[in-house]
């Protein structure tokens, strides 16, 4: 074997997606454009007129951009977990056709974190170009806050990925993003500090991978120093990635190679 | 030269569940290999651990001299399948079906392009290229199947249950073109509970029943061995045969009585339906013909190969 086949996978999964390119790349830029126009910009201009000192020193759409690219890049992450995992298990059974040939498990697996992967890394791209647009922070610095969001959606991707293949049907995904996603997506620091939390939500919000990448994020756009060391945060968002990567082999085997 | 399959005392569990009990059999090369039986006879779990994608539980396998345990991707780097359940991309072309398919197994895409146009043609779809795969009638599926199990040009094809759900016409297409196939000397494992198609295409088969292989051998010598040359098919009125089986089954040496109608083994049909005249039954139908697998089946079994 050449070519890892986890190549084949991911180029698989592109081929797939080049039927919808076009839409997708269009709401990855409208999505930024609305919620920064709406909520930084609208909403954003109440809290600057109450808050003359700024946001942690920012006015608000500088403070919301970076979260807000973290919190999208999170929840894309979710999504191809999730639906992508649910539709190659179950619906269109595309795992088993792929397990019939030279691909395995671990191609499978890793092909699969590839290609979620490159689609957290779309989405942060072109919210990034949108933030330059609106001058938020020059393209280089907008570009290199994409970092923490890769990891973010990586991470949740796997541990979402880990959790759908534990699943009999779609019935739990719904459940998942209103009860983790939704949540980890408006708690985790990206519309307001965490600090307005109370106190026990303030460390479930500290748990959550987002969080660290969220103020990753902020640090690069704004230049405030994080909360936390950025080398904790990281290797934070790293273990994320190994481990929800990791146990996503026993589900996959147990369902897929019974 | 070594079989292509060896399988010993092969046994699949799943938990408490014996779905496979013990059987052992061989393939040659070149052969058409059939395992008939019911559906839940362990036919499926057969050829999941023939193809490498699931574990054995006890036993041993060999399959092209590998064994599917450790060898896995070689091993089905030169196999072709094609499962019960059709999994091509729904919403790809059945161009695209047939190139991401071939390069799983790293095959450079000018290799493919060319044995995507060869394959179609050959399975007839040639004018369907660009044509989004759930358009395509159940038929089409199949056949679109089978091209994709021949994109790596294996040295065995695994069908499993090729023809279930079809019409009668897509199903005798489909045996036209797997006949080719073995015309061709590819290898040919094939699962089915429709004893017409393990009669057209297998040239050895075993029959499953409960786990276990109940009988082996060409479907010819297995009619001749478990069933006599012809069959008497009486029919009666719903109810009417519960009165009447006992005078039945006097008519022949073997008589099978089942719900709807009795099954008479006889050496000479023609005697038997006179027999049946002469006493005065009044049957709605009676029809004389060769026996089948099927009477194998319901000989060795005492039941039916589709409930």
């Amino acid at each position: 074997m050449a070519t890892p086949l986890a190549l084949r996978v991911f180029e698989s999964e592109a081929r797939v997606y080049r039927r919808t390119w076009r839409a997708s790349v269009f709401s990855s830029f409208l999505n930024p454009v609305l919620y920064l126009t709406a909520m930084g910009v609208g909403l954003g201009s109440l809290v600057d007129a109450n808050m003359p000192e700024g946001v942690d020193g920012v006015s608000y759409l500088t403070f919301l951009a970076p979260g807000l690219l973290v919190a999208t890049a999170m929840q894309t992450g979710a999504a191809e977990g999730a639906w992508k995992v649910m539709a190659g298990i179950k619906w269109l059974k595309t795992y088993h056709a792929r397990l019939a040939t030279p691909v395995s498990i671990s191609g499978l697996v890793f092909g699969h974190m590839l290609w979620s992967g490159a689609r957290v890394l779309m989405v942060s791209v072109v919210f990034a170009v949108v933030i330059a647009a609106f001058r938020i922070a020059p393209l280089w610095q907008s570009l290199l806050a994409v970092g923490p969001a890769l990891l973010v959606g990586l991470g949740m991707a796997a541990v979402t990925t880990a959790f759908t293949a534990r699943l009999k049907d779609e019935g739990g995904l719904p459940l998942y993003f209103r009860l983790v996603v939704i949540p980890m997506f408006l708690f985790s620091g990206a519309f307001f500090p965490i600090t307005q939390l109370p106190g026990w939500l303030q460390a479930v919000a500290l748990a959550t991978p987002m969080y660290h990448g969220v103020e990753l994020s902020r640090a690069i756009v704004v230049g405030t120093e994080p909360p936390v060391a950025w080398w904790i945060s990281v290797l934070y968002l790293l273990a994320w990635i190994v481990v929800g990567t990791a146990v996503s082999f026993g589900p996959f085997r147990k369902r897929l190679t019974p | 030269m070594p079989a292509l399959i060896d399988a010993r005392e092969l046994t699949k569990k799943f938990g408490d569940f014996v779905a496979v009990d013990g059987i052992s059999f061989a393939v040659e090369e070149g052969e058409s290999f059939g395992f008939l039986g019911p559906n839940g006879a362990g036919k499926t779990s057969t050829m999941r651990m023939i193809g490498a994608v699931s574990p054995i539980t006890s036993g041993s396998l060999s399959v092209l001299g590998l064994d599917p345990e450790h060898q896995g991707p070689q091993l089905r780097d030169r196999l072709g399948v094609v499962p019960q359940e059709d999994n091509l991309d729904e919403e790809l072309t059945v161009y695209d079906n047939l190139m991401m398919y071939g390069r799983y197994f790293d095959l450079p895409r000018a290799v493919i392009r060319d044995r995507i146009e060869e394959l179609l043609d050959f399975v007839q779809l040639a004018e369907k290229s660009k044509s989004k795969v759930d358009a395509l009638s159940g038929g089409m599926k199949r056949r679109l199947t089978i091209a994709r199990g021949l994109i790596n040009e294996p040295d065995m094809l695994i069908l499993d249950e090729p023809t279930t759900g079809l019409d009668p016409q897509a199903r005798h297409v489909l045996w036209d073109r797997l006949y080719r196939l073995k015309q061709k000397g590819v290898t040919l494992i094939i699962t089915t509970h429709y004893m017409e198609e393990a009669e057209q295409l297998c040239d050895r088969l075993v029959i499953m029943d409960k786990a276990k292989i109940v009988a082996e051998g060409s479907p010819r010598s297995l009619i001749e061995k478990y069933a006599p040359r012809e069959v008497v098919e009486i029919r009666f009125p719903p109810g009417v045969l519960d009165d009447v089986a006992d005078r039945v089954e006097a008519f022949a040496p073997r008589a099978e009585i089942l719900a709807d109608r009795a099954l008479l083994y006889t050496d000479d049909a023609e005697e038997t339906i006179s027999l049946v005249s002469a006493d005065g039954l009044e049957p709605e139908t009676i029809l004389a013909r060769r026996s089948s697998l099927e009477d194998v089946f319901l000989r060795l079994t005492g039941r039916s190969l589709i409930d």
